[in-house]
């Protein structure tokens, strides 16, 4: 068929035009063998832009267009669909980048008018040549797996699973709950954090179309956006959960005390073990790394104590495989290594405590029954000192970001203690106060203002104990003034850093993380719950410190973009995907070890050796078509003799 | 084996008990120390605080010096004198153009490249001679000292410079352990003694003085270690003048690692040089 092509230039407002001399451009291209019409336009992806070129298509029978603005990661989309609606096959539209790769870039207008031509050039000769290309069609498994069981995993899986999908819950830990079941009272409300996340973790619990696998891990994830398999391990619990009724008579008889995670090490807890009353579900678990049984051979008394005869020690880990289509990861978080703080004792004194444990003081059902003891000697304290930006904000030493949350809870922390220890003296030691959430400011300033809570800005340098008291060095920088302040208790708001098995979950899953960790979006603004892997999904704080109104709301949006997905009867696939040209392949395999997807196959065809491509694998990286030493690879719509066209377009005169 | 050391002017002085102890504490673990050849005044540390590249003359000339031996890396004792050739040198190896301008000026000297390795003696105790045989010649056994290691600013700051973690060192602990004594943590070790201010606000060094004794006292320590000269003058000499004000203070010895190092190893008594200490460390004696 003769070549009709159209080339639409854009002047994308003065971004281009103020450079780059449209008319020019215009005439210069209207001449180009191939390109039978060339028109510009001020905002070519405006409503009449586009019209404009949906009526040409018709008018001119163009089967090829080029439209000369943006970066096709912009707009692509945008033109290829005017492309549909005129009956054109998408594929055979382009766009020519002569904004970020020409008008933004440069100064000199006659230089960047002729390399704008150059480059629409390029794009005419890959047009001629582009195949008409249909989606791949892929099946959608329509359940989701999410891993983590922390408020924002749980808020993620009762949204799938109320609008009627199935969702396979994962919690490394005995219970649901995360961070937040060890939460006092939340800010900016003050209402209980237990009181609002509990009837969750039932509904949860309650709910037909959720799988709850807690003590559980993902092992191994294979396949592909709406097919993936998971290998879950289910940690052995030694206690058949079944059978047992959780009258908790093991863990009274238990004779082995350890160190309670829940209660951030501040009481102890059994190797048999719950970890907190309200705990989904409630059934307990041996610590095989505690247990007497496990360490010396001897003991037994969980068992022999069991009417229901729910303990085996026989019990091994198991993998079980489950079949879904989209996996949202909400990982959550831990608190950065106290022992790295070395002006603050390094985690030497006891009454230097973290954020979560002072959460843990102030909570009701705390191992202080929620009345605000000191660690070192069970005394009231008097004087309460907290520091923020721990770890935080500090490039040269810890971590360079804001962890978001800290300024909030250590103001409501100062307000909660004032509260209890009505006497007591609260001083918070701040940089500067970040309270950007709704009704946050008002909240700080009336920790300020009515609770009198006082505010110090200036950065604590050192922390030290002198007879049972702790000793503050700092100084206010208002008022230029250095401090000694004496204190009997001191709160570090400490960094947030992702959960430490996130670089192990990174691979498994191949999705990327940032150079501290956290889980990298596909765009910070306009993808900010999808991974760069199609059909994982990020949500909570292993994507980003943030506090409880910001998690819920992501995980809602998470699970939106599941939903969304399985609202398809299928999913489609682009096609511009690698294919192999049969006779040339050698079988070498070279491409089936740089492909980062697996969608590289070795197969055996009449006795020959052939590297086959899995379309609906591969994302059209072209790693393997690069490194192919026989030309065999290819990508379609992006093939040897196309690249080869484009660039003599660019290099003639 | 021979190591070549830089000792700097307090060495020579005031100091003169730092340089014995140390010269015969490493006959004994089987090294001596070779003084560098036509070496002079390390520039003191205060001439770092500005920009001024003049005051960066006189470390780096010390450093060219040892490339004139033929080697390529100096041990010091003092803590300034460490310091300030290895801050110099930094500047040495980073700033391209600070480099050359200082080997334009001194034209005479031959160009240098901040090649030169500036390792202080705990360092040099620590990684070359190790520990563990620093602990093997342990001969006599100080029952009855409680050593609080006193860093002050020198051996920790700035970053680049650092011996050890600036906020939480152990290597003078480490070394103090591997002699067999008994060691006080206490929360001053890394805190400034005052430095120059000992000449014109005697008043601020006082305090701090007074402080630092009696925390390092309530904390349980009865001596005070270590290795720097001016550190050392601030917190021992000082005590005269703390005594005269706080007529209840009660006074501590201050004496250098390598002292103690020495008594330890079993040097001869004449190279502790006790009678230039103010508080008399009778323990030692």
């Amino acid at each position: 068929m003769e070549q009709r092509i159209g080339v639409f230039v854009c002047h994308c407002g003065i971004n281009i035009a103020s450079i780059v001399r449209i008319s020019d451009v215009v005439k210069a291209i209207g001449d180009y063998p191939g390109v039978i019409h060339a028109e510009e336009y001020k905002y070519m992806c405006s409503e009449p832009g586009q019209s404009m070129i949906q009526k040409r298509i018709k008018e001119k029978k163009l089967n090829g267009v080029i439209v000369a603005a943006c970066s096709p990661t912009l707009h692509e989309l945008t033109f290829r669909n005017v492309a549909v609606r005129s009956g054109l096959n998408p594929y055979r539209c382009e766009m020519a980048n002569i904004r970020e790769h020409c008008s933004w870039v440069h100064h000199d207008k006659d230089m960047a008018t002729a390399k704008a031509i150059r480059i629409i050039r390029s794009l005419v000769e890959k047009v001629k040549l582009n195949e008409e290309l249909e989606p791949l069609a892929v099946s959608i498994t329509k359940r989701a797996l999410i891993i983590g069981g922390g408020i924002s995993g749980i808020q993620a899986a009762l949204d799938i699973a109320n609008a009627g999908y199935e969702v396979i819950l994962v919690e490394k830990s005995p219970s649901i709950g995360g961070h937040m079941a060890q939460l006092s009272e939340t800010f900016p409300t003050l209402d209980c954090s237990q009181c609002i996340l509990t009837p969750k973790m039932v509904e949860v619990a309650q709910n037909r179309n959720i799988k709850l696998y807690t003590y559980a891990e993902v092992d191994n994830i294979s396949g592909f956006v709406g097919n993936f398999k998971v290998n879950i391990r289910l940690k052995a619990s030694y206690v058949d959960w079944d059978k047992c009724v959780g009258c908790g008579l093991c863990i009274e008889k238990c004779p082995t005390k350890v160190s309670s995670e829940f209660e951030e090490n501040l009481s102890k807890r059994k190797a048999i073990y719950v970890p907190f009353p309200q705990a989904v579900p409630n059934k307990p678990v041996i610590d095989r790394e505690h247990c007497r049984y496990f360490a010396t051979g001897k003991c037994r008394v969980c068992e022999k104590v069991c009417e229901l005869k729910a303990i085996d020690f026989e019990e091994e880990d198991k993998v079980i495989e489950e079949d879904v289509g989209a996996i949202v990861v909400a990982t959550g978080y831990q608190l950065y290594d106290i022992q790295k703080i070395g002006e603050y004792g390094a985690g030497k004194y006891k009454d230097v405590i973290t954020g979560l444990q002072f959460e843990r003081l102030l909570s009701a059902s705390g191992p202080t029954g929620g009345e605000v003891k000191r660690p070192s000697d069970g005394k009231v304290p008097k004087r309460v000192s907290f520091i923020s930006c721990v770890g935080s904000r500090d490039p040269e030493l810890h971590k360079s970001y804001c962890s978001k949350v800290c300024c909030m809870y250590l103001a409501k922390q100062a307000m909660l203690y004032q509260h209890r220890v009505p006497k007591g003296k609260a001083t918070v030691f701040y940089i500067d106060i970040r309270s950007d959430g709704k009704n946050y400011e008002e909240f700080v300033q009336r920790a300020q203002e009515e609770e009198k809570i006082n505010f110090i800005r200036g950065k604590v340098s050192k922390v030290y104990e002198d007879n049972g008291e702790l000793v503050l060095h700092a100084v206010d920088t208002l008022s230029g003034e250095p401090l000694e302040v004496r204190t009997d208790l001191v709160v570090l708001g400490i960094a947030m850093t992702p959960a430490s098995d996130i670089d192990k979950l990174t691979k498994i899953l191949k999705i990327q993380s940032d150079k501290d960790g956290f889980l990298t979006e596909a765009h910070p603004k306009l993808r900010p719950v999808e991974s760069l892997t199609p059909g994982i999904f990020i949500a909570g704080c292993a994507h980003f410190p943030k506090d409880i109104p910001d998690t819920v709301a992501q995980s809602s949006a998470s699970a939106s973009k599941v939903m969304e997905m399985f609202g398809h009867k299928e999913l489609s696939h682009d096609p511009m995907v690698a294919w192999v040209d049969e006779d040339l392949c050698s079988g070498c395999g070279i491409c089936i070890s740089l492909c980062p997807y697996d969608s590289r196959v070795l197969e055996i065809k009449e006795g020959k050796r052939i590297a086959t491509v899995n379309e609906i694998l591969c994302e059209g990286c072209g790693s393997c078509i690069a490194a192919c030493p026989s030309g065999a690879s290819q990508q379609r719509n992006l093939q040897d003799n196309q690249l080869l066209k484009m660039t003599d377009a660019v290099l003639s005169e | 084996m021979k190591v070549l050391y830089y000792p700097g002017c307090t060495l020579k002085t005031s100091a003169r008990n730092f340089e014995d102890s140390a010269k015969a504490s490493m006959k004994i673990l089987g090294f001596e120390l070779e003084e560098l050849e036509r070496w002079n005044c390390c520039g003191t540390v205060y001439s770092l605080s500005s920009d001024d590249l003049m005051h960066k003359l006189a470390p780096i000339r010390n450093l060219i010096r040892v490339k004139e031996q033929g080697d390529n890396k100096v041990v010091t004792l003092c803590s300034m004198c460490y310091n300030t050739l290895k801050q110099a040198n930094e500047l040495f190896r980073e700033d391209e153009d600070a480099r050359y301008k200082i080997n334009s000026f001194m034209e005479r000297e031959k160009d240098y490249e901040g090649d030169v390795e500036v390792i202080h003696m705990l360092t040099f105790l620590k990684e070359v001679v190790g520990f563990e045989n620093v602990s093997k010649k342990v001969k006599a056994s100080l029952s009855g000292l409680k050593i609080a290691p006193y860093y002050g600013c020198l051996l920790l700051r700035p970053r680049s410079a650092a011996i050890d973690d600036i906020e939480n060192p152990t290597i003078m602990e480490d070394l103090l352990k591997a002699l067999d004594t008994d060691v006080v943590d206490y929360p001053y070790r890394n805190e400034c003694c005052g430095s120059y201010n000992t000449v014109n606000e005697v008043g601020l060094v006082v305090e701090r003085t007074y402080k630092m004794v009696n925390i390092a006292r309530s904390s349980g320590a009865n001596i005070i270690v270590t290795s720097c000269p001016l550190c050392q003058f601030n917190l021992d000499a000082r005590q005269k003048e703390v005594k005269e004000k706080y007529y209840d203070f009660q006074e501590m010895p201050v004496v250098y690692f390598t002292q103690i190092m020495g008594k330890v190893l079993g040097i001869d008594s004449k190279y502790m040089g006790l009678e230039l200490h103010y508080v008399k460390p009778e323990l030692l004696i």
